[in-house]
């Protein structure tokens, strides 16, 4: 009961805290809404822009060129080390693990749930009713990866095999005729597919929504002229959905790349990168908060930084051109 | 979480609403085609269900017999909740301080970003001033920053201060005498980290939204000599609800279901630290209590599984926001 009471008066505290902000935000407003003349527009720009641009300053560009200037530094900071936390990165034994996986993952759990994704698309662009497998399938992008880590522990839970058990997929495999399933997270190399299984059960749901409404878009004479031309199943998939929706098909498999990237949490609840599942955000985190090697951490978090360029460069030009189409 | 970099998905805008015709779709529907789904769905929500099974079955069974079981041999029970709403003797503090903290987390950083992006959405978008695509397509490219390469520098701004060599860019907030930021222990900054990352992406959907408002509507405004503050408090934000509902719900999940934010800026004590802080470590801590690690994850999943379900419709509208382009 203390705890409860406790908790809303937290929340209480926390909404008082938005009340207060948002009061001053309309005194700010109501002083300088009371500008006149040439003054007005400035005035307005730097109210407006002003939080945003301080905020963005202060939280990802000056960041990034610390972080940056940190990555040539020792684990303290405090001594210039040319590119020596690099060199680690990329020539000291036991971290190729780390980076064969990351790009493992990059490659695989995008292009995966980009394919289910849109084949789920596509079938559910022939059924009448649609809407409550939508939402199951679409469901885990709503849980976090902490929460789905815990559901995908149960599935992946191993017990000795005259036991009963308790994972249900050792209980299915054995339920196949295998008598003796693996530890499943401790099965290298394989466990880091098992690991990727979790993301693409999230990501799925996000691909199929967007294709699908891509697929949706396709106007409908273009279908039937195809039709009319002769093309159907394959040929007017491969002919017309594909090339009618590549642009969606590349943002979604960029996207997720992204995310994919940056993947963390997954990796930190399974195995906590051991068992060689490593990746370069989690042993950034390792580095940085664990063994607190300031260098290296930051040296691995530009790494990510230049993984995940050429993929917002070319969203910034695909940006550009449909921009400039308008 | 999983919704992180999604939101600037785009669908080709320039295809026709029309769709492919009744009549087609429905010779197109086929019974494999709604198998084929049917198995999927099924597939991708048993994991959830296993979790959710596992969540009501007494200890003795939740550790030594599969979930499946239930079905054979159904004892329910909702201790595992209470032992773990309240701690127990097992596991000492309970969830409930930690779920108030998710709360208390999430809402204002939610509502501070909205604002802000808000601000500097109308800003770029209606009042004219040099640069202001410049500052535009910059803040696009900012998501190119990870956040792994930001947590580094901004913990340390928040316990030490800036300063460029003399001159101070951000106060140092100790105590005096004491090593404390003035920050440590309260939600301060994670509001402020979670507002800083969650721009960019914001920005660039409200903006594309905001943009898209009748320019007629705005002229004949400022030509009744509406304030710009006037405007944004009476006419933008009542007309972007939809697109300030959409973000809402992303921004919501994606705190709640933060984790590396949330280990950074709060660490795991119950003063502020979230759900999934506290889940994560007692799946570390006490991975074998299957029970009350099942009953814990689903506390900590109910709230966005009912945001999810209940707001779905704006949910997918923001998935596909980007294509507000046209």
């Amino acid at each position: 009961m203390d705890e409860l009471v406790n908790g809303l008066s937290k929340v209480g505290n926390a909404l008082a805290a938005v009340a207060i902000v948002l009061a001053i935000l309309l005194i700010v407003f109501f002083l300088a809404s009371r500008a006149k003349g040439r003054a007005q527009g400035p005035i307005a720009g730097v109210v407006f822009l002003g939080p945003a641009v301080l905020l963005l300053i202060y939280g990802l560009v000056v960041p990034a060129f610390r972080t940056t200037a940190g990555s040539f530094q020792d684990a303290n900071g405090k001594e210039f080390v040319g590119l020596a936390n690099f060199g680690w990165i990329f020539t000291a034994p036991g971290n190729s693990t780390f980076l064969i996986n990351t790009v493992l993952w990059i490659i695989i759990a995008p292009v995966l749930s980009t394919a289910l994704g849109l084949t789920l698309a596509l079938l559910l662009d022939r059924m009448k009713r649609e809407s409550i497998s939508k939402s199951l399938i679409f469901m885990p992008m709503a849980i976090s990866f902490v929460g789905a880590g815990i559901i995908w522990g149960l599935v992946y839970e191993y017990r000795d095999p005259a036991q009963p058990q308790v994972g249900l997929l050792s209980q299915v495999v054995m339920w196949l005729g295998v008598d003796d399933p693996p530890n499943w997270l401790l099965w290298q190399p394989f466990n880091n597919f098992l690991l990727m299984i979790i993301m693409i059960w999230i990501q799925v749901g996000f691909a199929m929504v967007v294709l699908s409404a891509a697929i949706k878009a396709i106007p409908g004479d273009v279908i039937e002229a195809s039709e009319l031309d002769g093309a159907t199943g394959w040929k007017q998939f491969s002919k017309v959905t594909i090339p009618m929706i590549r642009g969606t098909l590349i943002v979604v498999l960029t996207t997720i790349m992204i995310a994919v990237l940056k993947i963390f949490d997954i990796v930190r609840t399974m195995t906590n990168g051991n068992f060689g599942t490593q990746v370069v955000a989690n042993e950034m985190y390792a580095q940085s908060f664990v063994a607190f090697d300031v260098g290296r951490g930051s040296a691995l978090a530009v790494v990510l930084f230049l993984g995940v360029t050429p993929i917002i460069i070319y969203n910034v030009i695909q940006l550009r051109k449909e921009r400039s189409v308008r | 979480m999983s919704v992180e970099a999604h939101e600037f998905v785009s669908i080709p805008s320039n295809l026709p609403e029309e769709t492919i015709p009744e009549a087609a779709r429905r010779r197109l529907s086929s019974p494999w085609a709604s198998f084929v789904v049917i198995v999927i769905t099924v597939l991708w929500t048993i994991p959830t269900l296993g979790l959710l099974i596992t969540s009501i079955r007494p200890k003795e069974q939740a550790q030594n017999s599969g979930w499946w079981t239930f079905f054979s041999d159904p004892t329910a029970t909702l201790s595992n909740y209470s032992e773990v709403l309240t701690g127990g003797d097992v596991i000492p503090g309970g969830i409930t301080p930690y779920f108030f903290n998710s709360m208390a987390i999430a809402i204002p950083a939610t509502i501070f970003a909205l604002v802000i992006a808000c601000m500097a959405a109308y800003a770029l978008a209606w009042i004219p001033f040099k640069g202001s695509t410049f500052i535009f397509f910059a803040i696009f490219a900012l998501q190119v920053v990870p956040l792994q390469m930001a947590l580094l520098p901004l913990l340390q701004m928040f316990n030490k201060g800036w300063s460029l060599g003399p001159i101070p860019i951000f106060p140092d907030l100790n105590k005096a005498g004491s090593a404390q930021s003035l920050f440590a222990g309260t939600y301060i900054p994670l509001w402020i980290a979670h507002t800083m990352f969650a721009l960019p992406i914001a920005i660039f959907l409200l903006h594309n939204f905001i943009g898209q408002l009748p320019r007629e509507l705005m002229e004949a405004a400022r030509v009744d000599g509406a304030s710009h503050f006037l405007i944004f408090r009476k006419l933008i934000l009542p007309l972007s609800i939809p697109a300030i509902a959409s973000f809402a719900i992303f921004e919501f999940l994606w705190v709640w279901n933060d984790l590396l934010v949330a280990l950074t800026f709060a660490g795991g004590t119950p003063d502020v630290a979230p759900v999934t802080a506290y889940l994560a470590n007692i799946k570390g801590t006490y991975g074998a209590q299957l029970h009350l690690i099942t009953a814990g994850a689903f506390i900590a999943i109910v709230i966005p599984l009912i945001v999810f379900f209940a707001l779905q419709r704006f949910f997918v509208r923001g998935l596909l926001a980007g294509s507000v382009k046209g």
